[in-house]
């Protein structure tokens, strides 16, 4: 984003703060903020209330809720834009509240899918609604137009990962985004909350990776159905963003609706170095009621793999080291920050990619790759042998720049290995962090990063 | 709601019922329902009949947001999926095209491929024609039901000018 662009995103969320600050009154808003007996998705929600406003909203009611922010991309979005069509909608009900991402298939590869851009870029120019290509959805609204207090809901599953900036930010389909889009509205369900609270000193070659998949492992795929993770402890504190993100993206597979983190200082220094400001800081009551609460001391942990064909299949990579690859892939809005990027290339300075191996990077956002290339990082990569793609979901979701073939074995960093993800129904995904990615292309099978670190 | 079971494990995914590759390039749901179901059964397009019935365990639908996984589903003919759980945007993906989504605890135990089952939307109520047990189905919202009713979000709003939770 050029710097006109990043001082329109910052008055556009002023704007957004200001109109939130119309609906809710100051009495209420307090009340609700002070509330010691209410969990974080029980504020938000009660303040983003539309259908009795100023009423406090406990887990399981149902509400109709005000929407800040929709977007969609080019997976949902054209289907979206049909049913619109379809409901002789014209207009939207915000143009400043929707943001449409072209990050699934990026640059195109195909015509059948370029035509569907086509169809995305029209509807935002006609409606004057904020489109975005080549970045990936969720790291581009981290990077311009995440603020904390907000809710948001995205066309896309891993919408969840928004949640690591405090807002409150969920997935529904096209249909639904449709509705929202014609009316600024959605029906929800208050859902009710884990607390997932890593403490202790975290081992090295150890990452926020690792402990959202041992956490998936242990609670299950469906072990956070419907429910809000609340991600806390000082681990969680001492956490990046990006860390963060990768947290909240992840809850999603152990079927979270929300994946949280409450703004803190860190958080604080992430909006201010963008310019940005807090819609509303919301905390979770002291004496708040969770349907569960799992503490893990991390000192015990290590570095985790999630086996085919489930993403809570996890077992200690030492458990499976020596299984050999095919590919390694770093990208998906799971782990291809800058975080992650820096830590593959100071494992890979003056190493090289297995011969026979691939290393697909592909970077988050735009701006991860910008730094990346002006900072000798993706230098170091492609010394090593890896191939950089301009960002992308592609190989996560299997349409491009590295789909796998039949039988092939994939190492990867992002967030699902169910059959036929990435390509073939018969090639096979591991998922692992990104050291874990990186120690595996190195090898040429599977490996702990340990063995790797300097 | 009358037809044949087939039956389906826990956490049957979305990029099980239909992978990204298909849905990337349409969203034609003929097109979409050749390809349903295809990483556990290649065939499970040709063989399924109209007015059949998907039957299966926890967590169905987990994964990625994907509207066309129901829409997929319902072009193949089948009138139902009845399980003993959802994934939540499946759920509502579903109710929103007009796919009945019915959470029924004792689907998977009471039932075998192919059996003849019955279900009553409006009671609530599951039969397994080929072994004559009877089981309840969780009750939907009241709003829920009536955009089913209608055939799904965009035939309530055409129909009534309005969204169901107006």
């Amino acid at each position: 984003m050029n710097k006109l662009a990043k001082s329109l995103s910052t008055i556009r969320i002023r704007v957004l703060i200001m109109q939130h600050m119309n609906m809710v009154s100051k009495d209420f808003q307090d009340k609700v903020l002070a509330d010691q007996g209410l969990t974080f998705s029980e504020k938000i929600l009660s303040l983003k209330r539309f259908d009795e406003p100023n009423k406090i909203a406990l887990a399981n009611d149902i509400i109709v809720a005000k929407v800040d922010l929709a977007m969609a991309h080019d997976g949902t979005a054209p289907l979206a834009i049909k049913v619109l069509e379809e409901l002789g909608i014209k207009k939207i009900w915000d143009s400043r509240k929707v943001i449409l991402h072209i990050d699934h298939t990026y640059p195109v590869s195909s015509e059948q899918i370029a035509n569907f851009h086509s169809i995305m870029r029209k509807f935002a120019m006609a409606q004057g609604c904020h489109i975005q290509e080549g970045n990936i959805c969720h790291q581009y609204m981290l990077e311009n137009f995440v603020v904390p207090g907000m809710l948001i809901i995205g066309a896309d599953s891993h919408t969840n990962t928004q949640g690591s900036l405090g807002a409150f930010a969920t997935g529904v389909g096209s249909t639904e985004m449709a509705a929202i889009w014609a009316s600024g509205k959605i029906w929800l369900k208050v859902p009710e909350s884990i607390k997932v609270v890593f403490n202790g000193k975290l081992p090295k070659g150890v990452y926020a990776k690792d402990l959202i998949l041992f956490t998936i492992g242990k609670i299950s795929c469906e072990g956070a159905s419907y429910k809000t993770i609340e991600f806390t402890g000082n681990i969680v504190k001492e956490f990046s963003i990006d860390s963060r993100a990768t947290l909240c993206n992840m809850s999603t597979e152990a079927g979270a609706k929300a994946g949280i983190i409450e703004m803190d200082n860190i958080t604080k220094e992430y909006l201010t170095s963008l310019r940005r400001e807090p819609m509303l800081e919301v905390h979770t009551g002291k004496e708040a009621i969770y349907d569960k609460i799992v503490e893990e001391d991390v000192e015990h942990m290590e570095p985790y793999v999630a086996l085919p064909h489930s993403v809570d299949n996890v077992k200690s990579v030492r458990e499976v080291e020596g299984i050999p690859i095919d590919q390694a892939f770093l990208g998906s809005c799971t782990n291809a920050r800058l975080e992650d990027l820096m830590i593959a290339a100071k494992m890979l300075k003056g190493r090289k990619v297995k011969e026979g191996v691939r290393l697909i990077v592909t970077p988050a956002s735009k701006s991860v790759y910008k730094y990346a290339l002006k900072n000798e990082i993706a230098n170091i990569l492609m010394e090593a042998g890896a191939s950089i793609t301009s960002p992308t979901c592609g190989a996560c979701v299997g349409t491009h720049c590295g789909v796998l073939g039949a039988n092939e074995v994939c190492i990867s960093s992002s967030n699902r290995n169910f059959i036929g993800r990435m390509g073939s129904r018969d090639s096979k995904v591991y998922l692992a962090s990104p050291a874990t990615v990186v120690a595996s292309a190195i090898k040429g099978a599977i490996a702990d990063p340990r063995d790797y670190l300097r | 709601m009358k037809g044949r079971a087939w039956k389906f494990s826990d956490n049957i995914d979305t990029d099980v019922i239909i992978p990204y590759k298909y849905k990337a390039r349409s969203i034609d749901p003929k097109e979409l329902a050749e390809h349903c179901m295809e990483g556990i059964d290649p065939e499970f397009s040709k063989r399924a009949k109209k007015g059949d019935f998907i039957v299966a365990g926890r967590n169905f639908g987990c994964g990625s947001s994907r509207e066309q996984a129901p829409v997929a589903i319902k072009a193949c003919g089948i009138s139902a999926v009845i399980a003993e759980s959802f994934a939540r945007i499946f759920y509502r993906n579903a109710i929103n095209i007009g796919l009945p989504a019915i959470v029924c605890e004792d689907i998977s135990k009471e039932t075998n491929e192919g059996d003849l089952i019955e279900l009553d939307l409006s009671e609530g109520v599951v039969k397994n024609l080929s072994t004559g047990k009877f089981m309840k189905a969780n009750k939907q919202p009241k709003f829920l039901e009536m955009m089913l009713k209608a055939g799904g979000l965009i035939e309530y709003y055409k129909k009534f000018r309005k969204f169901p939770w107006e």
